[in-house]
């Protein structure tokens, strides 16, 4: 690790920990009423689930179009697990259970979507999510549509928020390690990744499956939020809320999810009245990103305060630049 | 035929059809260690589908490719790699929005042996493994020159330094075959001359055998021990520099009224 990159992480570090700070003492103190504090969770839960899904559509570029029904999959794993097996710890263990039931499903569909060439993955996991939220409302021992009922509710601000640092820290070391280069080199360039010894099929289904199983733990801790549980609420639609909130942050950059996630989460509630218009707003969104700025509010970068720094720096030189210029002529 | 362990590559009888077309048929030929061998012929005549044949981003119709006495039909193109043959593109790859550094990690990737786990949690192995193979890639950098550009993303460099940072990717891995499609394509004649010697430096530092194809005459006459000509998907010639520039042939298929 050398010096500039020492000082960024040590000065994110102290950053998050004011933010951390700033964010759940007034929670944990009671002064903020019931319907923020659920607006943050669900804005925390959003940000794995943005996070998660940048892992295939940022980093490999695939399409994916299903990726609620991977949060369902982990809610109601999770949900039994802490339903029908209550010991001490069994919340981490029902999180877990969920990643890996999601992680599962993504194994089951990831191999034989990504074994095939071209946008079959978009296709395949459009019809996939549909599927599971049909089986999920027809399985007695899931409530059906009727829903599931008495899941113990044990996410709170500081559980969801420390559940965000865990995974979206993971999943930052996993985007830069060798597996990470192996996944972005699929998106650059698959033919010159092959030919430089990357195994693309294995790397395609791994990216799928680690962002199945954060969705998984997202999808946990929903469950442990809301009690209650209904299938419907992880269809089509959630999907492409997720996907919006990746390309609107810029496909590839974490921290550009993580922003997108949080906007929005809480911009459709200050626009309570467009309720109604909610997914052609996103849709025109969509269309207004890929027409002006086609890789995203942040593009592959990371948000930092070092960098920011230093573009601050920048202009303030280019400024001065300019008023020697003027100074000269 | 059976295979002779004296030479690394074997190529024998290789054919393939692309729907009616027939690209490439009864091409047979072989390399030695450390050889470099130029694969010359006219536009079309089915140089680059050798090389997509030997690295198997294609199946050949027919015949049989050997390294080192291994036949490599039917393996996949990144166990090939992982064998021992590193390419380079006539159109060039990099993975464009990765660092120069990363270009090469990438292809370092089977020299790390850490599982995804441990690189999440940032175990010991992961710090041990990155440390070599960023070592590694360094050194290949320093090699060709573009240490100063390690940070910067592949697409920011000129054309010139694209080209070289491909060969330092391809030579990651160690290579006992490097297979190089046009390298000068595109290059003044300055960058041509500095990419001989670096082509012919790799050689003899690496003992890697260089399959090259390239339509700079100079280029391939200067550097190369022996050429194959190709015309129509068949070997018309093979044989030293000397000897292809006497063959009939090959003057009038390829060489043509051209100044040699
Ligand atoms: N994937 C492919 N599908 C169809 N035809 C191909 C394909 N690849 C190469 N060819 C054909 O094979 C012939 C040889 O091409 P190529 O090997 O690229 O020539 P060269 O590299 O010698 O210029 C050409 O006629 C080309 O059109
Ligand atoms: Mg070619």
């Amino acid at each position: 690790m050398n010096a500039a990159t020492r000082k960024s992480w040590i000065l994110n570090a102290i950053a998050l920990a004011a933010l951390s700070a700033a964010f759940l003492l007034p929670i944990q103190s009671g002064a903020v009423n019931a319907y923020i504090v659920g607006l943050l969770i669900t804005a925390l839960i959003n940000i794995i689930m943005a996070t998660s899904l940048n892992l295939v559509c940022g980093l490999l570029g695939y399409l994916a179009l299903g990726h609620a029904a991977f949060m369902g999959v982990g809610a109601y794993a999770a949900a039994l697990v802490s339903i029908h097996w209550n010991v001490p710890l069994s919340f981490p263990l029902a999180l877990l259970v969920g990643g890996i039931a999601a992680a599962i499903t993504g194994v089951v569909i990831g191999v034989p979507a990504l074994r095939l060439r071209g946008d079959y993955l978009a296709i395949i996991t459009l019809g996939f999510g549909e599927i599971v939220r049909i089986i999920m409302n027809n399985m007695p021992i899931l409530g059906g549509a009727r829903s599931l009922r008495g899941i113990p509710r044990i996410t709170t601000v500081p559980v969801a928020y420390v559940a965000v640092i865990i995974c979206v820290t993971l999943m930052f070391t996993l985007g830069r390690s060798r597996h990470g280069r192996a996944i972005l080199s699929i998106r650059e360039d698959e033919v010159a990744a092959t030919s430089s010894g990357v195994p693309v099929t294995y790397y395609k289904i791994l990216a799928f499956t680690l962002a199945a199983f954060f969705a998984g733990i997202a999808g946990g801790l929903y469950a442990h939020y809301m009690g209650v549980l209904n299938p419907n609420r992880f269809n089509f639609d959630r999907s492409i809320e997720y996907l919006v909130m990746v390309v609107l942050g810029g496909m590839g950059s974490i921290t550009g999810a993580i922003i997108a996630a949080i906007v929005l989460t809480l911009l459709p509630e200050l626009l309570r009245g467009l309720s109604n218009y909610r997914m052609l707003i996103y849709s025109l969104a969509l269309i207004l990103m890929m027409l002006f700025r086609p890789d995203g509010l942040l593009g592959t970068a990371e948000f930092s305060l070092v960098s920011i720094g230093r573009s601050f720096k920048r202009t303030r030189r280019s400024a001065q630049n300019e008023g020697r210029d003027h100074s000269e002529s | 035929m059976n295979p002779n362990p004296r030479h690394l590559l074997e190529i024998n009888d290789l054919g393939i059809q692309f729907g009616g077309l027939t690209a490439l048929e009864h091409v047979t030929f072989s390399m030695d260690p450390g050889e470099i061998v130029g694969l010359i012929g006219p536009n079309g005549a089915g140089k680059t589908t050798v090389f997509n044949l030997i690295t198997g981003i294609y199946q050949p119709t027919l015949g049989s490719i050997n390294l080192g006495g291994q036949t490599l039909n039917g393996r996949k193109t990144h166990k090939i790699f992982q064998s021992g043959v590193a390419r380079t593109f006539q159109n060039i790859r990099l993975f464009k929005k990765l660092t120069v550094l990363d270009n090469v990690r990438v292809a370092a990737h089977n020299q790390m042996d850490y599982n995804p786990l441990i690189g999440a949690l940032r175990l010991p192995g992961y710090w041990r493994d990155e440390a070599y193979a960023t070592d590694h890639a360094m050194r290949m950098l320093d090699i060709f020159n573009l240490t100063e550009h390690a940070d910067e993303m592949a697409s920011s460099l000129p054309y010139g330094q694209q080209r070289r940072l491909e060969i330092a990717r391809a030579l990651i891995s160690n290579p006992k075959l490097l297979l190089l499609d046009e390298p000068a394509a595109g290059m003044n004649p300055t960058e041509t001359q500095a990419l001989m010697a670096t082509i012919r430096e790799v050689r003899d530092r690496f003992g890697v055998a260089i399959l090259l194809i390239e339509h700079d005459m100079r280029l391939v006459m200067g550097i190369c021990e022996r050429l194959v000509v190709l015309d129509y998907g068949q070997v018309i010639a093979k044989g030293t520099p000397a000897e292809i520039r006497q063959n009939e042939r090959v003057v009038k298929a390829y060489l043509g009224g051209s100044a040699v």
